[in-house]
């Protein structure tokens, strides 16, 4: 009973991704259009004074994202340095 | 402790590895790179480091509190450059057309200045010294934790 529950689930999902990318629910490549990519392209020199295109983005139009960035990695150091720390801790008082 | 032709070779490749490092980090307004690429290039060097020599070897130079105390100045640094334009809004770049970093490059491609860019080369450097500080306690901390010793207060 089990196996056939999940039998049906697996191809609904299954279904459901398909027609998701099927051409009629899927947009076309670069659609619909959009004009921040050339604004940023044509103007991030002049405005933040950067020749790398890339890195003015980063660290200008969307810095709040690198900023979430860098939470991320600090969040990853202090897990890692606690969580070893903890399970020397507990070696020794076993 | 591996044998002593890989410890002279490391020894006198750390050098090379730490001036690329900087390069990329300290360009990261003009080249391809920036201070997450560059910080991950130096944070490679250390890693050849603690496989030439032993973690109990490094472990004396890289302190964790030393360490600590230089990612959270990299993000503290972040924070309070974008928090400085404030004026206009979070993360304005203030710094452009100023005497420092201010100089504006012409448009299209041209030969770059590094005294260009505002406040994104100071960025760079925060971010830096943040993902230095950062992936180096990671993989010390993983290296003493296999070896069975303390991380070093």
């Amino acid at each position: 009973m089990r196996k056939v529950v999940g039998l049906i689930l697996l191809l609904v999902v299954v279904a459901f991704l398909v027609w998701g990318v099927l051409p009629p629910t899927m947009h076309d490549f670069g659609y619909p259009p959009s004009d921040m990519d050339d604004y940023i392209i044509e103007n991030a020199q002049e405005e933040t004074g950067s020749n790398n295109v890339v890195t003015s983005v980063v660290f200008d139009y969307r810095l709040l994202d690198t900023l979430g960035e860098a939470t991320i990695l600090f969040t990853a150091v202090t897990g890692v340095l606690l969580l070893l720390r903890t399970l020397k801790r507990r070696e020794e008082s076993s | 402790m591996l044998s002593k032709i890989v410890r002279t070779v490391a020894n006198q490749l750390i050098l090379f590895i730490l001036i690329f490092g900087l390069y990329i980090i300290a360009h990261g307004h003009l080249t391809p790179g920036g201070g997450f690429q560059g910080g991950a290039v130096i944070v490679s060097g250390v890693v050849m480091l603690l496989v030439a020599f032993s973690s109990k070897e490094l472990k004396k130079s890289l302190r964790e509190r030393f360490l600590s105390i230089m990612e959270s100045t990299g993000a503290l640094i972040l924070i309070g450059l974008a928090l400085a334009g404030i004026g206009t809004v979070f993360a304005y770049n203030f710094l452009v057309g100023t005497s420092i970093f201010g100089r504006i490059p012409p448009t299209g491609p041209n030969p770059g200045d590094i005294w260009t860019g505002g406040v994104i080369p100071l960025m760079n450097l925060a971010v830096g010294i943040k993902v230095i500080a950062g992936l180096s306690a990671v993989v010390l901390a993983m290296a003493l934790f296999v070896n069975g010793e303390e991380v070093e207060e």
